[in-house]
């Protein structure tokens, strides 16, 4: 017969799910998504049409009353900024030494990307370039009310 | 021409000698007994052509200043225990010709980073061993070990490359991510454990997938590619670690 030896070390035990995988994954997907999604914003805005010397306030205004330009806007935000954010972190974490500054650091930039994607959104969606009751010397020249 | 025959003479004589020439060796030095910072030193020091960096320190050592402190065993570039940042690059010292450097410059010898210096050019090795040993490098099998493990040669030829690795530490010690943060894995464990996940004799590979899917495992790597670089051994050091990372989101190999 032959003998059962235990191992010799029982493997590391770890909690709840790996942030660190997904994290990288989240890396990788987004990072190709950005690609296209920068290239196409990039290309649209200064080369179709007149190219640059098109973009103005209507031409903006004109953009974000399109949903697809809208759901484009919005990928591009939440996944540039989510990446970016969490490339700092993973700068943080390589550098700050010190636990309790690390976790200051991290928070400070989740919160700041949280500020920044909700205002974002925001404007995204109740973008108007022409609010009702406004004086009409503040809007542009195309609205109706001027 | 009698000058001219006389060269040729000497030029007879000198027939298969090997050039020497004279280098400058900055050597990082450190003794926990002075109670000094650690500083550089330098030396001159004759060498061959032939002579490797190593030969330049045990002449330092053997003729100049004996307590020069480093580790070194077989000096053939096999047991892996004399690598040391050599101009700012991991090196083993054994395999580093003089003549290859740059002579005119002096040339700057050093510990590997990221452990701690105990002495000279010698540094506490414990913290990368236990990363090695934290991966189980060794054989996990149910079956009894009564007859040979048949493996064919394209089973091999997966996991070929890291069979090569000598824990050196070059690797572990030129990657960014270990000098800041100790607790990371590094390059060496990585590629023993690849070593193991990919043959297929092994029954392990799930537990050490597990144990490399950690917040100090494989996703800590920042792909910089300084590991492949430094390995003596030419193992490909990026590659392995990237496919240990493909076979942790298969969760096979």
């Amino acid at each position: 017969m032959s003998v059962v030896i235990e191992q010799p070390r029982s493997p590391r035990s770890r909690k709840g799910a790996n942030w660190e995988k997904y994290g990288w994954m989240y890396m990788r997907a987004s990072g190709a998504l950005l690609v296209i999604l920068i290239f196409g914003h990039l290309f649209t805005n200064l080369f179709l049409g007149e190219g640059i010397k098109a973009i103005d306030f209507a031409f903006v205004g004109g953009k974000w009353s399109d949903p697809f330009w809208k759901v484009w806007d919005l990928a591009m935000l939440w996944l540039a900024l989510i990446h970016g954010t969490n490339g700092m972190r993973t700068i943080v974490n390589d550098y700050a030494s010190k636990e309790a500054v690390r976790k200051t650091l991290v928070w400070a930039l989740w919160g700041i990307c949280a500020v920044l994607v909700t205002l974002g959104t925001l404007v995204v969606f109740t973008f108007d370039p022409c609010p009702a009751g406004a004086a009409a010397e503040l809007l542009p020249s195309f609205c109706p009310a001027s | 021409m009698a000058t001219a025959v006389a060269t040729k003479g000497t030029e007879f004589e000198q027939m298969g000698a090997v050039p020497t020439f004279q280098v400058t060796l900055f050597v990082r030095r450190f003794n926990p007994e002075d109670g000094q910072e650690a500083r550089w030193e330098d030396f001159d020091v004759q060498v061959h052509g032939t002579d490797r960096v190593l030969d330049a320190l045990h002449k330092i050592k053997w003729e100049m200043d004996g307590s020069l402190t480093f580790r070194r065993s077989c000096a053939h570039g096999v047991c892996g225990s004399d690598a040391m940042r050599i101009n700012g690059r991991n090196r083993l010292a054994c395999k580093t010709l003089i003549k290859d450097l740059d002579i005119t410059q002096p040339i700057y010898v050093e510990p590997i980073k990221g452990l701690n210096v105990e002495k000279d050019l010698v540094v506490d090795m414990n913290p990368f061993y236990q990363a090695y040993r934290d991966i189980n490098p060794f054989l996990i099998a149910s079956d009894k070990p009564e007859k040979e493990r048949l493996q064919s040669a394209e089973q091999h030829s997966k996991f070929e490359d890291t069979t090569k690795c000598i824990l050196c530490a070059a690797c572990t010690t030129s990657c960014p991510v270990f000098w800041t943060d100790g607790q990371y894995f590094g390059p060496a464990a990585i590629v023993n454990a690849h070593r193991f996940i990919f043959d297929s004799r092994d029954e392990g590979a799930e537990l050490r997938i597990d144990i490399l899917n950690d917040k100090e495992g494989v996703w800590r790597c920042r792909t910089t590619f300084n590991c492949t670089e430094a390995c003596p051994r030419g193992i490909e050091v990026t590659k392995a670690i990237a496919e240990v990372k493909q076979a942790i989101l298969r969760g096979k190999p």
